[in-house]
């Protein structure tokens, strides 16, 4: 706790001018590395700064960057890792962003990328969090020494290995052994704009233990009226028998830009099952690994982006299936409107040891607007010969026919509209077992749709 | 109620109506037939609504409105119904769901209050006992999946429910068995009275041996080329087309 507070004061009110060049993120990192000596993160640090140092930022000559560019974003000026205890935040402020069922919820909150003690609310017992470099260093030594930075070997591009480098002040979430975990965890990500422009670097590492049971919410909050960027990676470690259910609501101010990392490595006969819903922000690029690294695992990856205005968001997901034996269902559904741009793209790696590999993969859009655009790419890439794979992908418009088929019945054209695109959503949404969020969500979407109560 | 006048259609250019004139009166049954391409799906997608049918003369008018000036939400919101040949299936869209939209927008045009979930479910109830369909295809996606058979009984259960004062039937008996026609057919008469009336398109007889019309009109290269009793659709089944293509040539050599 104490060691988190004095890395995350060294950043506090630093201006950042030119963010794009190393030189900048250099002096920080010295910085950074000099007073976190000995936390046991600091190779990992040391690596990915080099690796970042080497790599960049991406441009959309990155073939995994093509259409998402976030270069243009490190040209502006941000506010780095403010010390959250400085920060005028109170948890009234919490009040405006909770989200339904947070009073039967853990509640983790980040300020500016760094984790809060003191604003975060944890019920269960079966529940450990830690700041990271805590867990570091005692019991969890091994899990974090293992598993922290096993994104990196997937993504390999600067922007990963910046929030890396630059790993401090964030979070350990532990679910015991044999335990589930009666309320859920709600992760708030809040960059408080209120005073300037914030450039934020959550991280955390959550390692679910044997069949163990864990149902995590994040969600995205740009307080005040400037501009946010948040550079979030989360590592999930699901350990044998465990189930995960994640949920990502992302409805964030237009001027807020997110590059939003979950990776999940299944390393025991696990069970994952997680639902991205997108509707608001500037640039959103949302990278989702699911990791196989044992045998008999399965997943469900369901996502919906519901864009309008010049928002973008750019799913891009990774299935790697490095055991045999393994089933995965994705599912993505993209309702893009006006100048928004959706991206999908959708690998399934099967390696040549996953003999009997179950992988589906499923894209599909529907554009409201001449000006509103898709680039879906899905990609397999299959070493093994005995598995059962499918990938599909549809880009259209309503479908005229069923319009008219509703309005023959009466209901106007708004609401044909509505009510088919919200039968479109559907099955996305009905996939959120958390009840409060599903609720949540699909007022978020009938009110995006303007369904009419008659 | 209905009258047609002069009416010529067609669709991307091609002409397919070539002056139509029909008039239909509350309490009548009305049997369009003909051979394929006569215009008969047409005719029914121009009163609907069907927005890629181009209209270039003649006039329709509808309970005293200019029936073709009207959207087609308000030509069903009008009492106007049409029943799909194909109709559509919409995945994650119940039947339930729909009709209750469909429902209450109706009366909303109409000046009536929403119904409540309570008067909505009896209502529902009523329909479903009428038309013989059961609760658990209204629960399902709209038509996902439905057998033919099981998509024409769930037009006919919309009818039931928006109880409009004209329904035009597309080629309802089209892809039924025996037994579905009759299930239809025995609907259609239960909601029949003498304030509404229905229009048939059909190919065959078979489904006036259950719906007994008033009139039946043969069509043929977008015009009504023959009007008479119910007995004429007996000729035409035993005679075929043929013999009203016959008929035309000889008119048209004089």
């Amino acid at each position: 706790m104490k060691q988190y507070s004095t890395a995350s004061t060294l950043h506090d009110q630093i201006e950042l001018k030119n963010m794009n060049t190393t030189a900048y993120f250099k002096e920080h990192f010295d910085q950074l590395q000099m007073t976190s000596n000995g936390s046991g993160l600091h190779v990992l640090r040391q690596d990915a700064f080099k690796a970042f140092s080497t790599m960049g930022i991406p441009t959309t000559r990155h073939e995994e960057w093509k259409y998402t560019r976030i270069n243009g974003l490190f040209n502006k000026e941000y506010q780095f890792a403010v010390n959250p205890l400085t920060t005028s935040f109170t948890t009234k402020d919490m009040d405006a962003f909770r989200l339904p069922g947070h009073g039967q919820a853990n509640e983790l909150v980040f300020i500016n990328g760094l984790f809060s003690f003191s604003l975060s609310v944890i019920r269960s017992l079966q529940l450990v969090v830690l700041p990271l470099e805590e867990a570091a260093q005692n019991e969890y030594k091994n899990i974090v020494s293992k598993q922290l930075g096993h994104s990196g070997q997937y993504l390999k591009d600067g922007i990963n290995a910046l929030n890396t480098a630059f790993t401090s002040g964030g979070a350990f979430i532990h679910v015991k052994k044999g335990l589930l975990v009666e309320h859920p965890v709600y992760i708030y990500h809040v960059s408080d704009t209120r005073g300037n422009s914030i450039f934020s670097q959550p991280r955390s590492l959550v390692h679910v233990d044997e069949n163990a049971g864990l149902q995590l919410v994040e969600t995205f909050i740009t307080l005040g009226q400037q501009e946010s960027f948040t550079n979030q990676v989360m590592e999930i470690v699901v350990e044998k028998g465990a189930v995960l259910e994640y949920y990502k609501i992302q409805n964030d101010a237009a001027y807020s830009s997110q590059v939003s990392t979950t990776h999940i490595r299944q390393i025991g006969k696990s069970n994952t099952h997680s639902v991205v819903i997108s509707l608001n922000g500037n640039i959103v690029r949302n990278n989702l690994n699911i990791i196989f690294d044992a045998e008999h695992c399965e997943s469900h990856l369901y996502g919906l982006y519901c864009l309008k205005n010049q928002t973008h968001v750019d799913n891009h997901t990774v299935v790697d299936n490095a055991k045999p034996h393994c089933f995965s269902n994705e599912l993505y559904k993209g309702i893009v409107d006006d100048d928004a741009c959706g991206v999908f793209n959708g690998k399934i790696f099967v390696r040549k040891d996953a003999q009997k590999t179950n992988a589906y993969q499923s894209n599909k859009n529907i554009l409201l607007a001449e000006t509103a655009s898709i680039n879906a790419k899905p990609q397999l890439e299959i070493f093994a010969d005995d598995v059962k794979c499918s990938h599909g992908c549809t880009v259209g418009s309503l479908d005229e026919e069923a319009l008219f088929y509703l309005r023959s019945r009466g209901l106007s054209k708004h609401s044909a509209r509505s009510l088919l695109l919200q039968a479109f959503a559907i099955d996305i949404l009905e996939n959120i077992k958390l009840q409060p969020i599903r609720m949540y969500i699909e007022q978020l979407i009938s009110k995006r749709l303007e369904i009419d109560n008659v | 109620m209905l009258r047609i006048h002069n009416l010529h259609a067609g669709i991307e250019g091609k002409k397919i109506l070539n002056g139509i004139d029909l008039e239909i009166k509350a309490g009548e049954v009305h049997v369009i037939m003909g051979p394929n391409g006569s215009g008969k799906s047409t005719l029914s997608s121009v009163l609907a609504g069907r927005e890629n049918y181009e209209v270039s003369e003649g006039s329709v008018e509808y309970l005293g409105k200019d029936l073709l000036s009207l959207s087609p939400e308000d030509r069903a919101r009008e009492g106007l119904f049409l029943a799909f040949q194909y109709p559509v299936e919409i995945p994650g869209l119940s039947t339930t769901n729909f009709m209750k939209t469909a429902v209450n927008e109706i009366r909303k045009y109409r000046g009536l209050e929403p119904l409540d979930a309570v008067a909505f479910l009896r209502m529902m109830k009523e329909k479903m006992a009428l038309v013989n369909i059961d609760q658990s295809l209204l629960s399902r996606p709209l038509n996902e999946g439905f057998s033919g058979g099981e998509k024409k009984r769930n037009e006919i259960f919309q009818m039931a429910m928006l109880q409009p004062t004209l329904a035009i039937m597309d080629e309802t008996d089209s892809g039924l068995d025996i037994d579905a026609i009759r299930i239809v057919s025995d609907s259609v008469n239960k909601l029949r009275n003498k304030d509404n009336a229905v229009l048939l398109v059909t190919h065959y007889q078979r489904l006036l041996d259950y719906i007994i019309p008033d009139f039946v009109h043969v069509m043929y290269n977008g015009r009504i080329v023959k009007s008479g009793p119910k007995e004429l659709a007996l000729e035409l089944e035993e005679k075929g087309y043929d013999f009203i293509k016959h008929e035309i040539s000889l008119a048209e050599e004089v």
